[in-house]
């Protein structure tokens, strides 16, 4: 992490998140992504005259499931405003969003630093609003084309406090919110495709003061990694204009990926007067006390009450214990895996961990596509805990398994991979190896220690690795020792 | 046949006495003849008249008619009507074919009434006169040289003249009511929230309300009685039972208790109009009703805070007419900036421009505390006299215009006096409650309309006074010179 001297970044996050909801939020057209263009524009989406909004009830409880797991007060009486400015992508020549009286107000979100600590980051907001279309600029020459599939889609943005301090704080209060959303099932995060997009707030100050500096707004930086570089670059831009005597000017500023600048787009004497007031189409927002509790009985449990319970109930190290709570579908996927096998926790931690999330990473695979199902991997560990097989063939099996070649049983079974326990047999293939071998056992009677790896490989390589390893280490000892 | 009521050319069309077709027809032919010069329809949809004429015939043959069943009726160009243009009376809309119907249309098509057209109207609802349309002025039917009133000035013109025996039409500052005032016909506006809104182009959403104009208050009823209801698509709309005006309209309003608003017999009611409100009082004793005055102080405020509300919501809701989807695009604009430009400035005629700048004024930053927000401050206490008056009243009674119709280009160079038209109507749109006007008498052959506002929810009420008023009169039953 860079540090800046005698200056500290102070920063503000806006991030702007699609509801995952099957319809649009004040319309019934389809929100699916990737649908041919305007195949999801619907009367109301185009803004016709003569058309009405009315609230998707889902978009309100999604929103409100928010609130309640950052902890915010949940507003009883909220109200939708609209915000007007001419853009071809927004059919209305306003946006219906929340201005005064959003949803959401004032919760808190904990982040872990690179460092251990934690840090807590107050969200002064996060209110429901409609999404814009999209211009198209690529294959059209000279004029524009305007895709309103996305317009109307369930946003909310969610606004925290400029209680962030660096570009490395930002993308971990990014990456918990992020991790927040999706398990609660409220949106699929997807950035590629949009659903989550990062507006980040920039100023800079001297160590010490309390004023805030003159910020800018950097729009749009839709990924992890991208809104670092910008944050790093404006802070870094911001002192070089502060301390060659310059003065900061309250803009909007766009990041160009390709070189990792921002740039300026518009300044605030350009900004648009939204002229904000209350949409009269839409009545407020009622919500209940018994509409929230009842929202409350539905939350699922979160990341961090999830990583403490199996840290208790599992006994795993709090880095297994992270990982495999990092998101719920994977969460879920472990304990199928611990339940269904009967087997050693820690010992399943590790497969899922190791075994199959390597591969899946190998391969780009989410969690929910993994071609090895929790049944499927827990009927492996649980040939492990029977000794039908020992770990090392397992992991064998379990390649075969990922390629798709069938459960843990039938590659067991294929392949003849079962666990040679009978001792009578091992013992007789370690005869065979010792008798074969008379100058590697005086060498080894001689104390060359090191040589009794060198016997197991043999051992192994004529069991075909099948031998029991416990059994097989102590009738080698046994019997190397004469 | 264009004398006769809903009522009667409902039994008629049961009795087979002549066909819906027929009857469409005979309407179409009066069309015809007489619109050249009232102009009061934009569009004439005689095909599907005709189409929805025959639907209505078959349903009478197979005894599915329902009152309404094969009686035509005109639509106020300002719903939307699928596969018809709807103008709004602006060049923006002039090629317009709206994709979907208004649920006012899905309703009145349900109830079997052919459309024979679409109404003239101010350009989006904008005015008092009926001038400001894209298509031309509308003239009264009972003096050609006069204005109908407006917005809806087609609507009144057209059934004023028996084209249509009911047309829709809509009202967020008086323009149901007033031009009803000015052609001798009985219009109501009912509670906001009671009719749908869906399909209704926006002029300023929270004062705007369908309803009806017709030549009698039985006739209204049983119309407003097919519009209204709860409508999922409208989040304004009330989740609310309709009740059932037509059966309201027999009982004896004996001990009706009626509220005179001192404030609105004032100055500034031309005399001859407050005499014949007066007999229309001494009308309604005679009927058992009982008369006091009560007082609305806060109704001075009513034009400035409509003009502030009004405009701020109409400058926002006219924002989608872009050019860029639908509508008028300006054929010179060459840049982004341009096609709004243009497209607007050549779109909108003057009195929407006008009203768009005074929107976007009052809702600019650094003014919007100090003018819609004052605003909407006013309207609660505007909303709270008619609370306290209707603790004491059923109904209230006071003029409906401050004069009868004036001569076309009268007020045209004059927004404010113009304005002042709606000084007594615009406090109901204000306060959400239903108002209706009927005609009580002549001036020099003129109509004087009378209003009765009611509270949330009472059109039965208001709807039967009217009908025992109109029961023990015969003001209702004139028809201007000419188109008899």
């Amino acid at each position: 992490m860079s540090t800046h001297g005698e200056w500290e970044a102070v920063i503000g996050l806006e991030v702007h998140c699609q509801l995952l909801t099957k319809s649009k939020i004040f319309s019934g057209a389809a929100t699916a992504y990737g649908a041919e263009p305007n195949t999801q524009a619907d009367a109301v989406t185009l803004g016709f005259p003569g058309v009405l909004p009315v609230l998707n009830g889902d978009a309100l409880r999604m929103a409100i499931k928010f609130g309640l797991a950052i902890d915010a007060t949940i507003t009883q009486r909220s109200v939708f405003n609209r915000k007007h400015y001419f853009y071809p992508d927004l059919p209305k020549g306003y946006q219906i969003t929340q201005y005064e009286l959003p949803i959401v107000a004032g919760g808190k979100l904990d982040i872990e630093l690179p460092d251990g600590s934690t840090k807590t980051i107050g969200i002064t907001r996060a209110h429901m609003e409609e999404d814009a279309g999209k211009s198209l600029h690529e294959n059209f020459v000279g004029v524009t084309g305007i895709d309103l599939n996305r317009a109307g889609t369930p946003l909310i943005e969610i606004v925290s406090e400029p209680e962030i301090r660096s570009a490395a704080e930002a993308v971990a209060y990014l990456k918990k919110l992020h991790q927040l959303v999706v398990y609660l099932g409220v949106s699929d995060g997807n950035m590629q495709e949009g659903s989550f997009r990062c507006d980040a707030n920039v100023s800079v100050r001297r160590r010490g003061t309390e004023k805030f500096g003159t910020r800018t707004e950097t729009k749009n930086v839709n990924s992890f990694r991208y809104v670092e570089k910008a944050i790093e670059y404006e802070i870094e831009r911001q002192i070089g204009v502060i301390e060659a005597g310059g003065v900061i000017v309250q803009e909007t500023r766009l990041f160009n990926p390709d070189t990792g600048e921002t740039r300026s787009m518009r300044s605030k004497e350009n900004a648009n007067d939204y002229r904000y007031f209350p949409d009269p189409d839409l009545l407020p927002v009622v919500v209940t006390t018994d509409d929230i509790e009842k929202i409350r009985a539905t939350m699922p449990e979160l990341p961090e009450a999830k990583r403490n319970r199996f840290m208790q109930q599992y006994g795993l190290p709090k880095y297994d214990a992270s990982v495999l709570t990092a998101e719920a579908a994977l969460a879920d996927y472990y304990e199928t895996v611990v339940s269904t096998s009967a087997g050693d926790p820690k010992i399943c931690a590790n497969w899922v961990i190791g075994d199959l999330l390597g591969l899946l990473n190998k391969q780009s695979l989410e969690i929910g596509a993994s071609p090895v199902s929790a049944a499927a991997l827990a009927g492996l560990v649980a040939r492990i805990a029977d000794k039908t097989i020992s770990g090392k063939i397992a992991k064998e099996v379990f390649e075969a398994m990922f390629a798709g070649e069938g459960s843990a049983d039938d590659i067991i079974k294929a392949k003849g991979l079962v666990q040679i326990t009978d001792e009578s047999a091992i013992a007789a293939a370690i005869d065979e190896i010792i008798a074969k071998n008379p100058g590697q056992l005086a060498e080894y009677r001689g104390g060359k220690d090191k040589l009794f790896g060198f016997f197991v490989g043999q051992a192994m390589k004529a069991t075909q690795g099948k031998a029991n390893p416990e059994a097989l280490n102590r009738l080698l000892k046994e019997k190397l020792a004469g | 046949m264009h004398k006769l009521s809903i009522k009667q050319l409902s039994e008629g069309l049961r009795a087979k006495q002549f066909s819906s077709r027929e009857l469409t027809q005979f309407y179409l032919e009066r069309i015809s003849r007489y619109e050249p010069s009232l102009n009061s329809l934009i569009t004439t949809t005689a095909e599907r008249a005709l189409a929805q004429a025959d639907a209505a015939d078959a349903a009478i043959a197979a005894g599915n008619a329902g009152p309404l069943t094969g009686v035509p009726l005109i639509q106020k160009d300002i719903f939307c009507t699928r596969g018809v243009r709807t103008s709004c009376a602006s060049k923006m809309l002039d090629r317009f074919i709206s994709p979907y119907d208004a649920t006012i249309v899905e309703k009145l098509d349900a109830a079997g009434m052919p459309m024979l057209g679409k109404a003239n109207m101010d350009e989006f609802a904008m005015g008092s006169s009926n001038e400001t349309s894209w298509y031309g002025a509308v003239k009264n039917p009972w003096d050609l040289e006069r204005v109908p009133g407006g917005s809806s000035g087609g609507s009144v013109a057209a059934v004023a003249a028996g084209l249509a025996p009911v047309a829709t039409a809509t009202d967020t500052g008086g323009s149901i009511r007033q031009p009803a005032a000015l052609t001798n016909l009985t219009g109501i506006k009912p509670t906001y929230g009671r009719v749908s809104r869906y399909g209704m182009i926006a002029f300023a959403s929270s004062l705007d309300q369908a309803g009806v104009v017709a030549r009698s208050a039985e006739d209204a009823a049983v119309v407003l009685q097919a519009m209204s209801g709860f409508d999922p698509r409208d989040s304004t709309s009330v989740d609310r039972p309709v009740d059932d005006y037509v059966a309201a309209l027999d009982r004896p309003i004996k001990g009706l208790r009626i509220g005179l608003p001192k404030e609105y017999f004032a100055d500034g009611l031309a005399p001859s109009s407050r005499q014949r409100i007066e007999q229309a009082i001494e009308v309604f004793k005679t009927l058992g009703a009982t008369f006091t005055e009560v007082s609305l102080p806060n109704s001075p405020l009513s034009v400035p805070t409509y003009y502030v509300v009004a405009p701020a919501e109409a400058s926002s809701n006219l924002s989608r007419f872009d050019g860029v989807r639908y509508g008028h695009r300006s054929e010179s604009a060459r840049t982004l900036e341009e096609i709004y430009k243009r497209s607007r400035g050549e779109g909108f005629g003057a009195e929407v421009q006008r009203r768009i700048m005074i929107g976007t004024y009052v809702l600019s930053h650094g003014y919007y505390d100090a003018y819609y927000l004052q605003a909407q401050k006013v309207r609660r206490l505007i909303f709270d006299d008619f609370k306290r008056a209707f603790e004491s009243c059923d109904l209230l009674l006071g003029p409906t215009a401050t004069d009868v119709a004036f001569k076309l280009g009268t007020n045209v160079d004059d927004p404010v006096a113009m304005y002042l038209n709606d000084i007594y109507t615009i406090a109901a749109n204000l306060a959400g409650i239903p108002a209706m006007s009927l005609s009580c008498g002549f001036v020099d052959g003129l109509p004087v309309g009378m209003q009765l506002m009611g509270n949330f929810f009472d059109e039965a009420r208001m709807l039967n006074a009217a009908h025992q008023y109109q029961q023990a009169t015969d003001f209702h039953r004139q028809l201007p010179k000419g188109f008899e």
